[in-house]
């Protein structure tokens, strides 16, 4: 990074080898691709894209961070706003509605005592409804979004995500 | 299927691990193939095989190639591993279980397009699995097998993966394009076609999962040989992701040209709970609904037959309804997906999806009066033939179809509005 270049953030400090690395994969003059590794680069650092992770991501591959927070509202994986320390994120499209997944959704909220989009009162989980996550013949089924990635959970029982739910909050709580 | 094709980790036990792979064969094609044929070989080998394009839209793959700009250095290929058609996750198996068989077949892309390098597109949910790849294609490069001067010849290939972000227009190879350039996932306008300028604006394969799947077999066995699978104009096997009302759902390797009834009763084990199948969608969200009629089920499942009765044969993803299904319900599901998923940048999807959903919402809360059923069709035809991608297409096609051949299911919505 030149003097010129972009005020070393919380990002370059603690992941500049990962940074590297990753712009390594496109051509030195096509950086901007870096972009969508980087926000998620951002995201588990933070729990979620905030401000200055969209500048200094923004800093480091010459966008503006208009540019870069755009990309943020487009892609349903990037969070602008921070949420429960995970994201259950429970598909209710149609083939897996066909199987069930509507009512498995609603009863899991039920437990949870809250509606879907909100987070439980301890912090620690947001029920979502997402689209198709190619998961359909093992419906009912969700995808857990927290800082470690994403991960799938498939042939659900409303008991076994509570379960699951039980071992999150003794992680989080 | 006595010997699966494609889903070969189903006859051998750890076909995800490489040394496994090897010993039955893997990688010995890509041997061959770079000491014995010339890229055009390949090509010309590949058109010969009929192959066609497994990620939808069934265009031959050879023919695709041929298409590259002559003498224009870099190419890319990229692997369209976005996977997010409602009802399909054959490309999910295949990466995950035989993820080296698909290796294989973007190095024999690769070398047919003369690119070094390749990047795999796979959709962000897919978290886990794409993490695992990168450790495969890290194998793979450590034996040479991938990476420079592979097998000690001149073709060198780099392969990266590239994890989306949760958006379905990106399955639509110039959106996915955009997208991997960092920007939003937004369709071009074509011409130009990426074989003639895609990625970084430079030649490009745009190829999906399980299409490179095929290249391997292709390439040991022969066009000839793969010609005898399927039918005369849609050859070789397919894997048809079944869901839904059926007892066994789950992903079938069949030749193109099975019945949906045999797809759906002898391998799917029929209805689940013994009730009667009332609808197909036999391409997920993106094709029209089927009455689920005697001369629908016999209907062969290829690129030719399906749209001889009223659909289409799309990504091959079969979505089985049963007679408890109100077709209008189908459609305000479908509609919802698309609303979600249009990517804004035409009016008539971003416009006309925000409407059939209010419509349909409208309908299903009781609260409208007649007539609501001919609007909503009217809105799903002001749509047609006026976007620049498929995607606003497909989104009308469950809702037009739905009115035309199940109109009992919306109009038994309409309230007398008061």
């Amino acid at each position: 990074m030149t003097a010129s270049g972009p005020r070393v953030g919380i990002l370059l400090e603690k992941h500049a080898a990962q940074i590297e690395a990753i712009l390594a994969r496109y051509p030195s003059d096509q950086k901007r691709s870096a972009v969508m590794p980087l926000l998620y680069l951002a995201q588990h650092e933070y729990g979620h894209v905030s401000k200055a992770a969209l500048e200094e991501i923004a800093g480091i591959l010459d966008l503006s961070p208009t540019q870069v927070g755009s990309l943020v509202g487009f892609y349903s994986l990037y969070h602008d706003e921070a949420a429960g320390s995970v994201r259950m994120q429970i598909c209710t499209d149609l083939p897996c509605a066909l199987r069930g997944a509507e009512t498995f959704a609603r009863q899991v909220c039920e437990n949870l005592g809250i509606r879907l989009g909100e987070t439980t009162a301890d912090g620690v989980i947001t029920v979502e409804e997402v689209m198709c996550l190619a998961g359909c013949d093992r419906a009912p089924m969700f995808q857990v979004q927290d800082d470690q990635g994403i991960h799938y959970r498939e042939n659900q029982t409303v008991e076994s995500a509570m379960a699951w739910v039980a071992e999150v909050r003794k992680k989080h709580g | 299927m006595a010997d699966h094709i494609l889903l070969r980790h189903r006859d051998i036990p750890d076909l995800d691990r490489l040394e496994v792979y090897q010993r039955h064969g893997g990688f010995e094609t890509l041997r061959r193939t770079i000491a014995e044929k010339s890229p055009q070989d390949v090509i010309d080998i590949v058109k010969a095989s009929g192959l066609r394009g497994r990620g939808g839209a069934g265009f031959p793959t050879g023919v695709k190639w041929g298409f590259l700009t002559p003498d224009v250095f870099p190419r890319y290929v990229v692997v369209n591993a976005d996977e997010s058609e409602p009802g399909t996750f054959k490309d999910r198996e295949i990466m995950e279980r035989n993820p080296f068989q698909l290796l294989e077949g973007i190095a024999l892309c690769a070398y047919a397009a003369r690119a070094s390098t390749a990047y795999v597109y796979c959709r962000g949910e897919f978290w886990d699995l794409a993490h695992e790849l990168e450790v495969r294609i890290a194998e793979a490069r450590q034996k040479n097998l991938l990476g420079p001067k592979i097998f000690g010849s001149d073709f060198s290939l780099e392969v990266y993966v590239h994890l989306g972000a949760g958006a379905y227009i990106c399955g639509e190879e110039t959106a996915l394009l955009e997208s991997m350039e960092g920007k939003l996932g937004q369709p071009r306008l074509r011409p130009p076609f990426p074989a003639a300028k895609g990625l970084f604006g430079r030649p490009t394969v745009v190829n999906n999962v399980e299409t490179l799947t095929n290249l391997p077999p292709i390439l040991e066995r022969g066009a000839e040989w793969y010609r005898s699978i399927g039918t005369k104009d849609s050859a070789g096997p397919k894997v048809f992701s079944l869901s839904g009302h059926v007892a066994q759902p789950g992903n079938y390797e069949l030749p193109l040209g099975t019945t949906f009834r045999t797809l759906i009763f002898d391998h799917g084990g029929g209805v689940a709970g013994g009730r009667k199948i009332k609808a197909i969608l036999p391409a997920g969200a993106s094709a029209p609904i089927l009455p689920a009629t005697d001369e629908v089920l016999d209907t062969p499942m290829d690129y030719e037959s399906v749209p001889k009765v009223g659909s289409m044969l799309g990504s091959a993803s079969v979505i089985v309804m049963d007679d408890t299904v109100d077709v209008a319900w189908v459609a305000l599901k479908t509609t919802r997906f698309f609303k979600h998923e249009s990517c804004g940048k035409c009016t008539p999807c971003r416009e006309g999806t925000f409407w059939m959903l209010r419509v349909l919402e409208r309908l299903h809360s009781g609260q409208d009066g007649e007539g609501q059923v001919d609007g909503l069709y009217a809105v799903a035809r002001g749509i047609e033939g006026k976007c620049l991608c498929p995607l606003g297409e497909f989104s009308i096609m469950p809702v037009t179809s739905g009115v035309e051949r199940f109109r009992a299911d919306f109009v038994a919505h309409e309230g007398d509005g008061r």
